[in-house]
């Protein structure tokens, strides 16, 4: 029999020696996560099911819990449901625990601190989960309820998915970043093109891009309606585990003769940079038609748990330096972590992006689901390198939503209209 | 289970829609239900109370986007019974399935009309639309999702796990 990773990992995971994709199993997970907006239901599904038993948490060291979504708290209410991850955290001993300050947005902040690693199976309760498939776990998004439940049991039923391979080949041209990639392959397929499977990424360019790159795109494939996104570690993942953890794990790849629902061939050479318009992340655009439409903005985004790590972070500054932000413009820069703050300070970034009228938020999701820090009103319009561009996802139901690249999302924010970094 | 269909032949429906974040920072049901769909459409709620409107038909990739819970919670607690689309986003589906709200992959939602009266007999997997006395077959449920249905959710479900293996 011929496997995909992803089918290996999830049988290695579950008592069925013999699963294969359709297959509905019980997996054993290896870690589980939920935020401020999701863990208050998971929190309270828990407490549901042990009430009257002498279960727990199947493993205190196992849970990650993130407040990222609407802190520091922007209002009572996100105070109150902050509050329950944090009493819950201290009355179980939820060890990583993530208070603000000490933290930031979830799929930035768990691989840094080296929580995931591959050949893992990863839940968390937030559908940007499928992020870790970069490192070649297998890692998905569920509900709060799946929560609650796999925070007692240490398992979640889940049905092994068939795969899409992906093979990019050819050359990356200029200002092509991991981001335009998956922009591309959602362009492609659709935002139901992967409805339910896995997407493999895999071929001569995903072998040379770094794991931010990866990260990007594992982190949209849940755009496609993917189970997870998955990349087979090489040297380059065994570097950055190296760099942040120093447990031991498990490498799995995919048979030569393993069987996919598809297999979908990407010449990267024809791959420009892109942007997806208004209101969904198929609506894929190449710069080069985008250019000559002098879309105006009103506000740029540059962060998020799709684009908000380090590397991002110099592709923006590298852009913005002697540069102004458009006079019309508000551009609001956060990076990821805390850590990835502090090390965009010590590199002189921060400074670049404050001198070129830009301001820098404390780590959060805030503006990428309409929840604070930069709400849209009605009729305005924002270039954003978060990953969705739903109707009303960044505040008015009438305002607009462009996603893209930093670059792009740079470049814009100083000419205050989308625009190639190429005119910069 | 029989129930009166309220459509919405638009494709993505996706969980912004389905309930806006700015009402994420409760979990009351009946809270996230009065702010149920209202950005697709505003009076919803209105509609479902007025006419008694209790089975959702929309088209593909409903409930596309976020992980939140809190989506079918609205859906459910604003009276809705059943969701029948030719197709559902993962999470969604899962999310619906844990929390005992039936949801249905049907592909000629064109059959079933704001005002049909629908009879949905689940375990055959049958869908009678009453006014034109027609029978469809639907996807069936597999029978490991609706072990979980039948304990009307995740939560007992789990609660029978651990009662019998751990």
């Amino acid at each position: 029999m011929h496997l995909t990773i992803t089918e290996k990992i999830l049988r290695s995971h579950c008592d069925d020696n013999n699963a294969v994709a359709g297959d509905f199993i019980l997996a054993d997970i290896d870690k589980c996560l939920a935020n401020d907006i999701t863990a208050p239901i998971a929190i309270e599904v828990f407490e549901k099911i042990i009430e009257g038993t002498d279960h727990s948490l199947f493993d205190n060291t196992k849970i990650i819990l993130t407040p990222d979504h609407f802190t520091p708290n922007k209002d009572v209410a996100s105070a109150e449901q902050c509050e329950i991850l944090r009493n819950f955290a201290y009355k179980y001993d939820v060890i990583n625990y993530f208070e603000v300050g000490r933290g930031g947005i979830e799929h930035c902040l768990i691989p840094e601190q080296g929580l995931v690693k591959p050949g893992d199976v990863f839940i968390g309760a937030d559908s940007h989960t499928c992020t870790y498939g970069a490192l070649g776990a297998f890692s998905t998004g569920v509900g709060s309820t799946d929560l609650g439940s796999a925070m007692v049991l240490g398992k979640c039923w889940l049905k092994i998915p068939e795969s899409i391979k992906f093979i990019f080949s050819g050359h990356l041209n200029k200002w092509v970043s991991g981001k335009d990639l998956i922009l591309y392959t959602i362009g492609k397929i659709g935002v139901d093109g992967a409805t339910y499977k896995a997407m493999e990424f895999t071929g001569e360019i995903i072998k040379g891009l770094s794991m931010a790159n990866r990260f990007t795109m594992c982190n949209m494939a849940i755009e496609a309606g993917a189970k997870n996104g998955i990349i087979t570690p090489d040297n380059i993942t065994e570097d950055y585990m190296k760099k942040v953890s120093g447990d031991q794990y498990n490498i799995f790849n995919s048979d030569n003769k393993a069987e996919y629902s598809d297999i979908i061939e990407i010449d990267c050479t024809r791959v420009e940079p892109q942007v997806a318009f208004p209101s969904l992340p198929e609506n894929a655009k190449p710069i080069s038609e985008v250019n000559n439409m002098r879309i105006e903005i009103d506000q740029s985004i540059i962060g998020s748990c799709t684009n908000g790590r380090i590397e991002d972070l110099r592709i923006a500054a590298n852009i913005l330096k002697n540069q102004k932000i458009n006079h019309k413009i508000r551009c609001i820069v956060i990076p990821g972590t805390q850590n990835i703050y502090l090390q965009a300070l010590k590199e002189g970034l921060i400074e670049i992006f404050i001198d070129a009228g830009a301001i820098v938020s404390t780590p959060t999701c805030g503006p990428c689901l309409g929840g604070y820090m930069g709400i849209l009103g009605a009729g305005e319009r924002a270039i954003s390198t978060t990953n969705r561009n739903f109707m009303g996802r960044m505040g008015h139901v009438e305002s607009e939503v462009y996603l893209s690249s930093p670059a792009i999302a740079s470049a814009s924010a100083v000419k205050g209209y989308i625009t190639s970094p190429e005119y910069i | 289970m029989i129930g009166t269909v309220i459509r919405y032949n638009i494709k993505d429906i996706n969980t912004d829609l389905i309930i806006p974040a700015r009402y994420l920072t409760k979990t009351d049901p009946d809270y996230l239900a009065q702010h149920c769909m209202e950005d697709l459409d505003s009076k919803f709620t209105q509609k479902l109370k007025i006419n008694n409107y209790s089975i959702l038909v929309a088209g593909s990739n409903f409930g596309c986007g976020s992980s939140r819970e809190q989506a079918p919670i609205a859906i459910k607690a604003a009276g809705i019974k059943c969701i029948i689309a030719p197709s559902f986003a993962r999470i969604f589906f899962r999310n619906s399935i844990n929390i005992g709200l039936p949801i249905l992959e049907f592909n000629e939602i064109e059959n079933f009309n704001t005002d049909d009266t629908l009879e949905i007999r689940l375990d055959e997997g049958i869908i009678k639309n009453k006014k034109i006395s027609i029978e469809y077959r639907v996807k069936k449920i597999p029978p490991f999702l609706q072990e979980i249905i039948s304990a009307d959710g995740l939560i007992n479900y789990t609660k029978k796990i651990i009662g019998k293996f751990l």
